[in-house]
């Protein structure tokens, strides 16, 4: 199969059902000509024209509140945010608005929009443009939350998302956007819900999100060379989240480690830890581990910044010493 | 323009009908049969009915937390309106939602908001959707005087005036944000000047005369539906309860007996009915019969509204999502 990027699977994804479904629209800062910040949205306003593919003012509540009359009305706006960093400027859009309305008004009413936009650190951009907070979105009802770590997931999950009849914050990883991947050419949808199994193991289970999905990987690699058989389930979507295949993995191996680039307090991790512990905890043998980014601010100077990303230096040791707990 | 009689008469029915269906709330609040909180719109009645009836049914509105007028005048059933604010599951919303959400996507009401200046950018939403759709649909978008100094309010005029959207924005100046006067929270009096900034027409309106307000709505949606964009209309008004059902004595904290008194001569449904009968466009009779039989109406909304069932349990995990 060929190989191409995150970045280009998303933006096939978007072409696909922009060609479609003429109700599927684009607003965002710089999707234009500019193409996304990050490429994303590369050569849709030469294809759909800018009718379709609307550069907005840097109004984030506008456009993301626009985007949810628009689809009150029976359009399917997907609007990008720049960083989820720039989503607090329309949080009242998001969680008052988009996130409710379909159960605040007893049905009457759907929001299908699509909310993209993007974490992670390690690009030095610092505090304001770096932060992984798609926990927050987790929290509240009303909305879904894909988090794609693959180029494939990443084309599936987005059709998906644009085809739901749901809010989606559709949250996409920085470091990722270059990462290549093998895709299929023709459109397909992955269905929410559902983990992948990104590699079989029998010693320990990784849950892990986005970017910590491709350092498991590479950890587990590592670790391999001592004997250690590593499973990795990407959960890909976080609301709906894949509880089965989580707790069968536990059960078969006894140990969880769960690795997300969030906060550690409150965290995507935190959860998964709490419902393991509620729902499996009979199956533990050592205590569960977290891999997450540390209760601080995204520092910028380059020694730090690579110090707070967690990543194989942290993954490793918490291997070993889950791996201490026989 | 001139507004015919039985347009002039259709008003003052609508603006009758908020005044008692509001006066009816006080009393049930009272009683402890509304939960919650009560935003009501006695003395603004001129505002909704006059802006409404410059709309078509597939046309939308965004609204307010004091919104029980708007959607009345856009033509919500009393019934499923009273019984929403009851709690009842036969509610517009099935009890979910209560006094500040009611929403009626079939007549275009796009659902009154909770948060001040909320409604705005959905507002400019709607109008894109109209505009790609390439349907001649307007939205009105109802906001106060202080959600005039929220970001929404700026975004939402600036992104509305760059596409020419048909959106027309109704500010209800009625004189206080909660309990906090204009004069304290904007340096400016009319808010319409505002529009400047955004190269589109800034109207000042009596909000007490619905025939001023209905004129300059009118306007405004002729403006939109022929593509040429929206328009800011601020309607002067005054609340004459307080804040909620709950803000003692009407507001006392913040403003004094006298200046709601001076505000009740502007009566804006009294005004209407007063002229209605110097133009002998109807009788006092006539008049009276409406009352009786709007009367009639809220009282059947009242019982539909006690003999509705609540929610079941199981209601509570639903229509979080849109299933299959």
């Amino acid at each position: 199969m060929r190989e191409i990027t995150y970045a280009q699977a998303l933006n096939e994804a978007l072409r696909e059902c922009m060609k479609e479904d003429e109700r599927v629209i684009l607003l965002g800062e710089d999707i234009g000509k500019y193409g996304g910040i990050f490429q994303v949205t590369a050569g849709l306003l030469h294809e759909f024209g800018d009718k379709r593919v609307i550069d907005t003012p840097i109004s984030e509540a506008a456009f993301v509140g626009a985007s949810v009359g628009a689809a009150l009305t029976g359009m399917r706006p997907v609007a990008e945010i720049m960083f989820i960093d720039f989503t607090t400027v329309c949080m009242d859009m998001i969680i008052n608005q988009m996130a409710k309305m379909h159960y605040m008004f007893g049905g009457r009413g759907k929001v299908p929009m699509v909310l993209r936009t993007n974490i992670g650190a390690g690009r030095g951009a610092a505090a304001q443009h770096s932060q992984s907070f798609h926990a927050l979105y987790v929290h509240i009802p009303g909305l879904l939350v894909a988090a794609p770590s693959t180029p494939y997931d990443a084309k599936g999950l987005l059709t998906e998302a644009i085809k739901n009849e749901n809010p989606v914050i559709f949250v996409e990883h920085k470091k990722l956007y270059v990462e290549k991947g093998p895709v299929p050419e023709e459109s397909y949808s992955i269905p929410f819900g559902k983990a992948d199994i990104k590699r079989e193991g029998k010693d320990l289970t990784i849950v892990a999100t986005h970017a910590l999905v491709l350092r498991s990987l590479r950890a587990a690699e590592e670790v391999a060379k001592e004997g250690i058989d590593v499973e990795i389930i990407d959960p890909r979507t976080l609301t709906p989240l894949d509880k089965d295949t989580i707790l069968k993995s536990v059960e078969k191996t006894g140990r969880l480690l769960v690795a997300d680039e969030g906060h550690k307090t409150c965290g995507v991790a935190a959860e998964i830890s709490a419902i393991v512990a509620e729902e499996g905890i009979y199956s533990l043998r050592a205590p569960v581990q977290r891999v997450c980014s540390p209760d601080t601010p995204v520092p910028f100077s380059p020694p730090l910044e690579q110090s707070y990303i967690p990543d194989e230096k942290n993954l490793i040791p918490a291997i070993r010493r889950l791996m201490e707990y026989t | 323009m001139k507004i015919s009689k039985g347009k002039l008469f259709d008003l003052y029915a609508v603006m009758v009908k908020i005044r008692l269906f509001e006066d009816r709330i006080v009393d049930l609040y009272a009683r402890g049969l509304v939960p919650g909180l009560a935003h009501l719109y006695i003395g603004e009645e001129a505002v909704a009915a006059g802006a409404c009836a410059a709309l078509r049914d597939d046309d939308y509105i965004t609204s307010t937390h004091r919104g029980h007028g708007h959607v009345i005048a856009k033509g919500a059933e009393l019934k499923l309106m009273m019984a929403e604010l009851f709690g009842k599951k036969t509610g517009y919303c099935k009890g979910k939602g209560g006094s500040m959400h009611i929403a009626d996507m079939k007549i275009g009401i796009l659902g009154a908001n909770g948060i001040a200046g909320g409604g705005l950018p959905i507002a400019v939403g709607a109008g894109l959707s109209a505009k790609w759709r390439g349907t001649d649909q307007v939205t009105v978008s109802f906001f106060g005087d202080d959600a005039s100094n929220n970001g929404t309010f700026h975004e939402s005029l600036n992104f509305a005036s760059l596409h020419k959207l048909p959106v027309v924005f109704v500010c209800e100046n009625n004189q206080y944000g909660i309990s906090v006067h204009q004069k304290q929270h904007q340096p400016i009096t009319d808010i319409a000047i505002r529009a400047t900034s955004y190269d589109m027409p800034g109207v000042v309106v009596d909000g007490n005369d619905v025939i001023q307000v209905h004129e300059a709505v009118t306007k405004a949606v002729r403006r939109a539906r022929a593509g040429e964009g929206p328009t800011l209309i601020e309607c002067k008004t005054y609340r004459w309860r307080g804040h909620h059902e709950g803000d003692p004595n009407q507001g006392s904290r913040y403003r004094t007996k006298q200046e709601i008194e001076e505000w009740k001569k502007k009566d804006p449904v009294k005004r209407l009915a007063e002229k209605l009968l110097a133009d002998k466009v109807v009788t006092k009779k006539k008049l009276e019969e409406l009352e009786a039989n709007i009367l009639k109406e809220i009282e059947g909304a009242v019982a539909f509204a006690n003999e509705s069932e609540f929610p079941s349990q199981e209601e509570l995990y639903e229509d979080v999502y849109v299933e299959g």
